[in-house]
């Protein structure tokens, strides 16, 4: 099949402003995306610049907006798309070069909410105990790849760039209710303000974005219901 | 510019990673990316890590020793080996002190299952060995190592891509780098540098590998004269998605996953009487390749079914989610009932830069140690793996010998100072740079890549024969040739990664080049290193472990003796 992918342009030793490229290349259907825009950098124009790693959705590196939605290029294979693509950058974060965007400031929200395991007294000799039915409580937020997708694409982040976002919120949910962590009062701090928890409005746009399927908004309400009652 | 620091690690895997956490806060040390830490191939990691816990059965870390032995077809060292099984029973509880999310048993304990190769009893039977975070065990260890790395402030410069080694009197001096951000050069002058940069699995055309896997680190290092082991020992893991090469982790077999021909045979009877479809991967994979070659592949195609249908929703969404979903998206398949399509796929290198049991990176026959130079992790070659790597292995691998040379660095770090550098250090790097950037040379970088990869994926995979090789070489140089006229496009130095492709496939040249070479040389077959014209080990003349190095006459080829210490060779049989 022929596909026409347009990609945001944008190089900032050149270019004042981004530009739309458009490029038609032959592909199969169960091509990912991914695939296309490697076929465009490699055969057809060797400036065009995104990151990727791994090709098959664990690493996280080529979030990206796809006819308008935030996802990984590499989960989503070409016949779902259409004939006409629609690629931009993951919006919320400053562009450095067409696709790649500036991680950095998600990454500082990330670490705010002290992201390790945090205990109090010895570890024993061999494994702390944990039940399975404990330790299903924070399976779904352990998935988490740090893609961004779920932050970028949350309009209480667009319209709050302060926002500690629902990735952050999702990374402090995994130790909060992991049975074993006693570090919550720590992370309670940082969670229970303004541009913590409490700027989510349930909009819902991280569940659909989050290409490893972790019901963000429910996690975040589950934090959210953790800080008013003060338990776990 | 140059940056000063004790320590400089390369790579943010688990190696490196946890080579980082020995050194953080004890001395001043940096580590190096290509990417983002939480973006290294340790996160695809599925199945498990293994290690004689003993939490549902019996095990001890004697068992895994005679396993990963045998499992190597005799040529790992066996006093490495000692050491990987026995630390790896307390890396896992240290894992778990960090938070590791393992899955559970109902008792609480960290959850094992059965996993290729792992038997009790020196081979009677399987054992449950691996333990596992549902089948995302990597991800759970990169996440978790990387999360005591914030804990413990390291220090991190991200998308900075190492191009040079810099070796002064004999000595470690340090790394250069360009970073990709700014395409500045920046040489790092530092006492000790440990490399944990991963494989080279990007030199297949089918393979599970990352595209950042271009086999660096080697690379770098091979071109400062240092030899390369074992290069011709490269796993083929059996069950990849056909095609597209994504891996489907041995840990569906460990659930109960059959592989069948196109008969619905469960063919592994054949090959495997005892272990099955839990036989070592170079055993299976071969099993594979041989069905399609008689004509049992599915349709009289080049794949086999693997066949999970009989485990169960509960199994499936509790044990194998991730591997279930690849299957649903990428091939569009509902596993809980029908089989999937799968075929061999470039997973893992044996082989890399040798080192001893402490990590320090050695230079010749007699492990002479090169003061201040590391590595761990797949692109070393201690070598606990030898011809052929059990799974569940590599993730003990990267957090023994990535924590043992790690503490050996320190100790390193406190014992001696830097080693002045020349006035020019970077010019190699630098050079390498222009080469490309003023290149005005019509040939694409992606033209040559895949005709490496798919002429190394028909003559060096699998099967090999000398003919195969033979021609491979040739076409090697060829390749080489028309490298040297790569054009790009992109001159500009923010995120030239066009630039940075190209360096890429220079260093799966260099490395393919040692791979064929060693792989031409070995008169034998042995774990994953499979000569049709030389169909059966030969312990006589080959119970040696290669050393390549590069030489103005080509590559030269140099051997050294394999440690036996509790268990002599003998037939490798499943």
């Amino acid at each position: 099949m022929q596909v026409t992918l347009k990609i945001k342009r944008f190089n900032p030793e050149k270019d004042k402003d981004a530009w739309w490229g458009e490029y038609k290349i032959d592909a199969e259907p169960t091509d990912r995306l991914l695939d296309a825009l490697n076929h465009v950098k490699w055969y057809l124009d060797g400036t065009l610049t995104f990151r990727r790693s791994c090709a098959h959705g664990v690493c996280g590196s080529d979030a990206m907006q796809i006819n308008g939605s935030n996802a990984l290029a590499c989960k989503l294979l070409l016949k779902s798309l259409g004939q006409t693509i629609t690629i931009e950058p993951l919006r919320g974060y400053r562009v450095i070069k067409d696709l790649l965007v500036d991680m950095d400031a998600f990454l500082a929200k990330y670490r705010s909410v002290k992201p390790y395991f945090i205990t109090q007294g010895p570890d024993p000799e061999k494994e702390r105990l944990q039940s399975p039915e404990d330790r299903e409580k924070f399976d779904d937020t352990t998935k988490c790849i740090l893609c961004g997708a779920c932050t970028s694409g949350c309009p209480s982040f667009w319209a709050d760039g302060d926002y500690l976002g629902p990735a952050a919120i999702v990374n402090a949910h995994r130790f909060l209710f992991d049975s074993r962590d006693e570090g919550g009062e720590q992370r309670m701090e940082v969670l229970n303000t303004l541009e913590g928890v409490w700027r989510c409005r349930t909009i819902f746009n991280c569940v659909e974005a989050c290409p490893r399927d972790i019901n963000v908004t429910r996690a975040i309400g589950e934090v959210k219901k953790a800080l008013l009652y003060r338990k776990v | 510019m140059v940056q000063r620091y004790d320590a400089v690690v390369v790579g943010a895997g688990g190696a490196g990673l946890m080579a980082a956490l020995q050194l953080a806060g004890k001395g001043n040390v940096a580590v190096l990316s290509k990417l983002y830490p939480t973006r290294s191939h340790t996160g695809a990691a599925q199945g498990g890590i293994g290690a004689a816990l003993g939490n549902l059965e019996e095990d001890h870390w004697e068992w895994h020793m005679f396993d990963t032995i045998k499992g190597s077809d005799y040529l790992a060292d066996q006093d490495a080996v000692e050491v990987l099984c026995r630390e790896a029973i307390e890396t896992v509880y240290d894992l778990e002190h960090w938070g590791l999310p393992f899955s559970r048993t109902a008792e609480g304990k960290i959850a094992q299952r059965p996993f290729g190769g792992h038997t009790k009893e020196f081979g009677k039977a399987p054992v449950r060995r691996s333990c596992y975070a549902a089948d995302r065990t990597g991800h759970m260890i990169l996440q978790t190592c990387y999360q005591q790395c914030i804990k413990h402030d390291v220090h991190f410069y991200n998308e900075y891509h190492v191009l040079d080694l810099l070796v002064e009197q004999g000595r470690c001096g340090g790394v250069v780098a360009l970073c990709l951000a700014t395409g500045e050069i920046y040489t790092f002058q530092s006492k000790a540098v440990l490399f944990a940069t991963g494989g080279c699995g990007k030199m297949f055309h089918v393979s599970s590998n990352a595209h950042s896997l271009t086999g660096d680190g080697m690379a770098v290092v091979y071109r400062r004269g240092i030899p390369l082991e074992d290069m011709e020992f490269f796993q083929f893991h059996p069950t990849g998605i056909y095609k597209m090469g994504i891996l489907l982790s041995e840990a569906a077999r460990g659930e109960g996953a059959i592989l069948r021909n196109k008969l619905g045979e469960r063919f592994m009877e054949r090959y495997a009487p005892t272990l099955l479809d839990l036989a070592p991967r170079d055993m299976v994979s071969r099993a594979i390749y041989r069905e399609i070659r008689e004509g049992r592949g599915i349709d009289g195609k080049n794949y086999v079914y693997l066949d999970m249908t009989h485990l169960g929703k509960e199994v499936l969404d509790k044990k194998l989610p991730d591997i279930t979903d690849f299957v649903r998206t990428y091939l569009g398949i509902e596993p809980l009932t029908q089989p999937v399509p799968v075929q061999p796929t470039a997973h893992y290198a044996m082989g890399g830069i040798p080192t001893d049991i402490e990590g320090r990176v050695v230079i010749d026959e007699k492990n002479t140690p090169l003061p201040g130079l590391y590595a761990a992790g797949e692109v070393a070659c201690v070598s606990v793996h030898g011809a052929n790597r059990l799974g569940t292995n590599s993730l003990v691998d990267i957090l023994v010998f990535g924590r043992r040379s790690g503490r050996h660095a320190l100790k390193f770090i406190q014992e001696n100072d830097w080693v002045p550098l020349p006035a020019r250090a970077d010019e190699l790097a630098r050079a390498l740079v222009s080469q490309v950037l003023n290149s005005t040379g019509k040939e694409r970088a992606a033209d040559i890549r895949d005709t490496l990869q798919d002429e190394m994926m028909e003559k060096a995979s699998v099967f090999r024969d000398a003919q195969g090789l033979a021609a491979l070489r040739e076409k090697l140089r060829e390749l080489r040739d028309r490298y040297r006229h790569v054009k790009s496009e992109d001159h500009g130095v923010c995120y030239n990664t066009e630039l940075q492709e190209v360096l890429e496939l220079g260093c799966l040249l260099d490395l393919a080049e040692v791979l064929v070479e060693s792989a031409w040389a070995r008169q034998e077959s042995r774990g994953g290193h499979y000569r049709e014209d030389f169909p059966k080990r030969d312990d006589a003349h080959w119970l040696k472990h290669t050393l390549a190095y590069q030489s103005p006459r080509g590559i030269e080829l140099k051997f050294k003796p394999v440690v036996i210490t509790k268990f002599q060779p003998t037939e490798r049989k499943y």
